[in-house]
């Protein structure tokens, strides 16, 4: 079962029987956003909380909290993300999702033309720190799996988006 | 008539021989991650014996044809053998009439149409539809869909502890209805639901029943009259068959009167530049070229069952259920739950579980390690999940092909995945 040590490795196991940062936070303040795995069923609840919504991209994660229900995979990506996140800047956070979307071979198209923008940019966000959340490298094994590993952060990234534009 | 059917070995009822049958399954015969193939998950799709592969070739290979208005003898045999699996359908579910079967191209398709034809021309503001909470997002949505344009009210029919139907308040709950909407057995606990009772009463109110057979028609003997159904659906890939044909069968005076659904060839007797005129049914309800060898395979899935015998098959599910049950709880006590009547007589084949609080999607994922096929997720049924209090279930199913060898499997895939797991 070799396959399968890939996927679920100790640290992974370890935010799943552990979540950091599991709960609620008051919403307002805190912007609440809701995403869903319609393949199979998984619900997560991100709530986050930034120093100062003006700042835009600048404005600082101040707190995040972790809610719903889901898999292994799901579960502890998100736990791993919130204590990634908390503390740093909306701007870092989305170079952060990027570099992770990408090591989950997800390439989301720029709206750039300019491939060579594209290409260093890359190279950039691929640079990124990504630490515990190296172990979750092996999902890329399980096409299936990939969906439940980027929830949390889709839905951190609509949350940030509503924190900033409200 | 060149269509040549492959010849059925013929498996005598009074000695069910699971081992044998499994032979008639070629992909029963791979491997998966070095291990022996265990397929539980046919609620979701059956696999397909020989001879329906074969029946498809054969169409293509000697008879492959666009059917009807042709004269040539290909065409005429394609048509041939069209026409005669709809009869096949029809004696299959004890239809009287073959003109009351509509092909479709799967089950959802066929109660979409239910919804936008028959829904459309007979349900006004106010009236009520009465579904329940087992059913699948096929049997819902085009039912919210239909009520949030016309303004149409959705009832409920409540379920007990063990996910059986509540029926104590039927009565109250059939006022002003129009439609009974129901499943014959849940795709996720395998409840067996009584819909000969419900339409019963449904009746006496003057609203009809259609019911959502996708999954008792391939495990148990159908007869439409018994059930006092007005509409039946189901699907051809769970019952041995292919993907991409379903089936609706509805009395000939509701297809009679029911407009189109789909416009285009095939269904009109003429068309003029200020209108057409609809063929009758079931061709009104059958627009462009239809799944030609989808419905022979589906033709041939049935000669297998029958040469079975369905009630040989309902014997056998019925047997490897309640040694399912028994295996699971006395193998796994407290660490496993078991969804759904508890009584095997009162199930079909199809067992959602939850397993040492180990999420369904990881379950299963280690399953397949073990080459044991089951499904996680929310099975189509999200108001039934939330009911159950889960985001998710497991679920194993079995057909006419699996064993209690292949129970015993699962059971050591479980006890794997507890260690894998443990907290």
């Amino acid at each position: 079962m070799s396959g399968l040590e890939d996927l679920y490795r100790e640290i992974i196991l370890d935010h799943y029987r552990s979540p950091r940062n599991r709960g609620e936070l008051d919403s307002p303040p805190a912007v609440r956003v809701e995403g869903f795995n319609p393949l199979c069923g998984d619900e997560i609840v991100v709530y986050v909380d930034v120093d100062d919504a003006t700042k835009g991209d600048a404005a600082l994660v101040t707190d995040i909290r972790i809610g719903g229900q889901g898999c292994s995979i799901s579960q502890s990506s998100a736990s791993m993300m919130s204590a990634a996140v908390k503390g740093h800047s909306i701007g870092e956070i989305r170079d952060l999702t990027k570099s992770f979307k990408s090591m989950m071979s997800i390439h989301e198209e720029g709206l750039e033309a300019d491939g060579e923008t594209d290409a260093a940019e890359e190279l950039d966000a691929a640079e990124l720190e990504l630490g515990d959340l190296e172990a979750l490298r092996g999902v890329v094994k399980f096409p299936v799996r990939i969906k439940c590993a980027t929830l949390g952060w889709n839905t951190l990234q609509q949350g940030l988006d509503e924190a900033i534009s409200s | 008539m060149a269509l040549e059917q492959p010849k059925l070995q013929n498996h005598p009822s009074d000695d069910f021989d699971v081992l044998q049958i499994k032979r008639d399954f070629p992909i029963l015969a791979r491997r998966v991650h070095d291990k022996p193939l265990v397929f539980l998950d046919s609620a979701a799709s059956s696999q397909k014996p020989r001879a329906v592969l074969q029946a498809m070739d054969c169409y293509y290979e000697t008879i492959n044809a666009n059917v009807h208005r042709a004269a040539y003898t290909l065409a005429e045999e394609a048509t041939n053998a069209m026409e005669a699996a709809r009869s096949k359908v029809a004696a299959f579910i004890g239809a009287t009439d073959a003109n009351e079967i509509v092909f479709t191209k799967n089950a959802t398709e066929a109660i979409n149409l239910i919804a936008r034809s028959w829904g459309a021309a007979n349900l006004a503001p106010g009236d009520a539809i009465l579904l329940t909470h087992l059913e699948h997002h096929a049997n819902i949505v085009p039912w919210q869909q239909l009520a949030a344009e016309r303004q149409l009210e959705i009832r409920w029919i409540p379920l007990t502890q063990d996910c059986q139907l509540d029926l104590s308040n039927l009565d109250a709950l059939l006022e002003g209805v129009k439609i009974v909407a129901l499943t014959s057995m849940s795709n996720v606990v395998g409840t067996i639901t009584p819909v000969r009772a419900i339409a019963d009463a449904a009746h006496a109110v003057g609203a009809l029943v259609a019911v959502d057979a996708c999954q008792s028609v391939p495990h148990l003997p159908t007869d439409v009259g018994q059930l006092g159904a007005d509409f039946l659906t189901f699907s051809g890939h769970k019952m041995l068959g292919p993907t991409g044909i379903g089936v609706l069968w509805a009395r000939k005076e509701l297809l009679e009167a029911m407009p189109p659904f789909l416009g285009g060839g095939g269904m009109i007797v003429d068309v003029r530049l200020d209108g057409f005129l609809a063929a009758e049914a079931p061709h009104k309800f059958e627009a462009g070229t239809p799944p030609i060898a989808e419905i022979i395979g589906l033709g041939a899935a049935i000669d297998y069952l029958n040469c079975l015998g369905m009630d040989a098959v309902r014997k056998h599910e019925i047997a490897l259920t309640a040694f399912a049950l028994r295996h699971l709880s006395d193998r796994f006590g407290d660490r496993i739950s078991l969804y759904g009547p508890q009584d095997a007589e009162l199930r079909g084949g199809v067992m959602s579980f939850a397993f040492d609080q180990i999420h369904p999607h990881d379950l299963s994922q280690v399953l397949d390690q073990h080459g044991v096929c089951i499904r996680p997720g929310h099975h189509c049924a999200k108001p039934l999940m939330r009911l159950l209090g889960v985001g998710a279930t497991a679920r194993a199913s079995w057909y006419l092909y699996n064993n209690e060898a292949d129970i015993t499997s699962l059971g050591d895939a479980l006890e794997d995945a507890g260690k894998f797991f443990t907290f």
